[in-house]
């Protein structure tokens, strides 16, 4: 691997203005990269033609002056944003052979401002899972291992890939998705920082929609710097999706001071999970500590809904993507089985969809369909949104207080491996658990590394900030970064 | 809430998602499993609480009832399994 893809997005910025790095070169260190990378199954549709024909114009941009902060910088795009001409399948065998005919606004913005993107990127089916296991790809690796273990390891998800890829050095950023902690969780799991801005920052349209209402795209990078620069790329209002907030959208990398002195940073006593491990525990402690140290002032409170966050979750989220799956329905676009005689419109349905969709998604669609059925909705759809209300109500209530940001663990363990089988599908569900009261109230949140556990592997921390004030919660996160001094990166084995 | 075969093969019927007989108690024990952990929000307090329609306090933008797009039929049939003669096709609807 080239030292070139070591780069940070700002140290490459800065080396490409300067005429010391041209975005070929770069694009090429990553393609090669991304080549010798087969065993993490990260990059799962390359687009190494697509990469040299934007790197080119990067670099005539950049010769030009005055070229954007992304210009010539190589991402890998997670495989949910619809990106035009290339294959788009939301990690589904029903989206086999699908490639959208329109670009994400997300990915449209990112490519005007000069972005190069070297392919799709793994993810979980239709972002639902929280170690990559259930992609049509098949799993996507950590490249991370426990002490001298071979054994593999998830590297969380939904976001896996992104996660995968640019903890390997694969590419300068990714982009991810958090409807549950879907950036956070698999951030934390390989030792870099992952940003979910609040709800309506980030256009959704061109995502394929999992739950609408949860759903938030951000960027996924090695350090807090970088996500501050790539999230300005990725924000802004867009006519094309009526929650996408109408606000300017501010320099998230000017917020970087340094200076949090007087900040007050709320500590959830609800958040001290019975049977958290030790190691999380210390590494909250000394997060505390470190905030404190650099002028930050604690303060415990309260969020007493927190234990409901995760059943309110698993109501909302299951509700709207059985909505949002209805349409895979074997007519538009995507799979559609193979018909028997006599075989009609609903047979169609019902076999395209039982061979398209994966196991988790099936169960996810068929809860939703449950709890939004006639007799139910009241009582489990309806109460889960109420219950959402008073979760939101308790960060509010919060920051009424004065509290400025909120610091948890970001999982409840270090990466687990690959192939482990669970008794029943809520056990994998409790990775999201600090992550998921986050979505629910439509708030920012951030995971960045703070440390490594007995084993050698990442930890990492969660900032949540105010609504719209990503700009504080990143200085906050770049303290925090400063303080734990977190430089490890995997070795490379693959 | 227990889920029975019955009932799983019902939900599934009502997602249009074909599940093989000897499947279906599986999927209502996953099912069971799910339902139960839900049922925790059982034990909040609702009463007087809205349910939570938009997570920011916003009102969606409206624009003028205008035709903004079109013309791409091409386009729109582009990834169909099926399309003739400028539609999609699929099997008999109407007998």
């Amino acid at each position: 691997m080239s030292d070139l893809t070591d780069l940070t997005i700002a140290e490459a910025r800065g080396k490409l203005r300067a005429g010391d790095l041209s975005a070929g070169e770069l694009t090429e260190a990553c393609l090669e990269a991304v080549e010798g990378s087969g065993k993490l199954n990260a990059f799962v549709h390359k687009t190494p033609e697509i990469a040299r024909e934007q790197a080119a114009a990067a670099d005539a941009r950049l010769k030009a002056g005055a070229a954007p902060d992304l210009c010539g910088i190589p991402l890998g795009i997670k495989d949910l944003f619809c990106t035009k001409g290339v294959a788009s399948q939301a990690g589904s065998a029903i989206l086999n052979g699908f490639k959208p005919e329109y670009e994400s606004t997300v990915t449209r913005q990112l490519f005007e401002a000069g972005a190069v993107m070297l392919g799709k990127l793994n993810m979980d089916e239709f972002a639902m899972g929280s170690s990559n296991e259930t992609s049509t790809y098949g799993n996507a690796v950590n490249p991370w291992r426990a002490g001298n273990s071979e054994a593999a390891l998830t590297p969380g998800g939904s976001s896996g890939g992104s996660a995968s890829a640019v903890a390997a050095r694969l590419c300068l950023g990714a982009t991810g998705t958090d409807t549950g902690g879907s950036i956070r969780q698999p951030a934390a799991f390989v030792g870099i920082t992952g940003l979910k801005p609040t709800y309506g920052r980030c256009s959704r349209w061109g995502i394929v929609a999992f739950a609408s209402s949860l759903d938030q795209a951000g960027p996924m990078t090695k350090d807090v710097r970088d996500a501050a620069i790539m999230l300005g790329a990725m924000a802004g209002h867009d006519p094309m999706d009526s929650t996408s907030a109408d606000l300017a959208v501010p320099d998230f990398e000017a917020a970087l001071t340094g200076d949090i002195r007087g900040k007050i940073v709320g500590i959830p006593k609800e958040y001290r999970m019975e049977g958290m491990p030790q190691e999380i525990e210390d590494l909250w402690t000394r997060g505390k500590e470190m905030l404190r140290d650099a002028g930050a002032e604690l303060r415990d409170i309260s969020l007493p809904h927190t234990k409901y966050a995760l059943p309110a979750y698993y109501v909302i989220a299951p509700a709207e993507a059985s909505s949002n799956l209805a349409r895979y329905d074997g007519v538009r676009f995507g799979h559609r089985a193979k018909l028997s005689q006599g075989d009609g419109i609903t047979e169609m349905y019902e076999k395209t969809r039982a061979e398209g969709f994966g196991d988790e998604v099936k169960r996810r669609v068929m809860v939703g369909t449950y709890v939004l059925s006639a007799g139910f909705y009241d009582a489990y759809y309806n109460r889960a949104r109420k219950v959402r209300t008073l979760i939101k109500r308790d960060f509010e209530q919060a920051f009424d207080s004065g509290i400025d940001t909120i610091l948890t663990p970001a999982t409840p363990s270090a990466a687990f491996e690959l192939g482990q089988t669970f008794d029943d599908p809520v056990q994998m569900y409790l990775n999201d658990v600090f992550t998921v009261t986050v979505n629910l109230a439509g708030l920012p949140g951030i995971a960045v590394p703070a440390g490594l556990d007995s084993k050698g592997l990442p930890l990492g921390l969660q900032l949540i900030g105010r609504p719209w004030e990503e700009g504080d919660l990143l200085n906050t996160a770049y303290c925090l970064e400063r303080s734990a001094g977190f430089v490890e990166k995997p070795s490379r084995w693959w | 809430m227990s889920i029975d075969t019955e009932t799983a093969r019902r939900v599934a019927k009502l997602a249009r998602i074909r599940v093989e007989d000897e499947d279906l108690p599986a999927l209502a024990g996953e099912f069971s499993a799910i339902l139960e952990f839900i049922e925790q929000l059982e034990e909040v307090d609702v009463e007087g609480v809205e349910p939570m329609t938009s997570v920011t306090p916003q009102r969606l933008k409206r624009r003028e009832d205008v035709v903004t797009d079109g013309g791409q039929q091409a386009a729109v049939l582009a990834n169909a399994p099926d399309a003739r003669e400028g539609f999609f096709a699929v099997p008999k609807v109407v007998e």
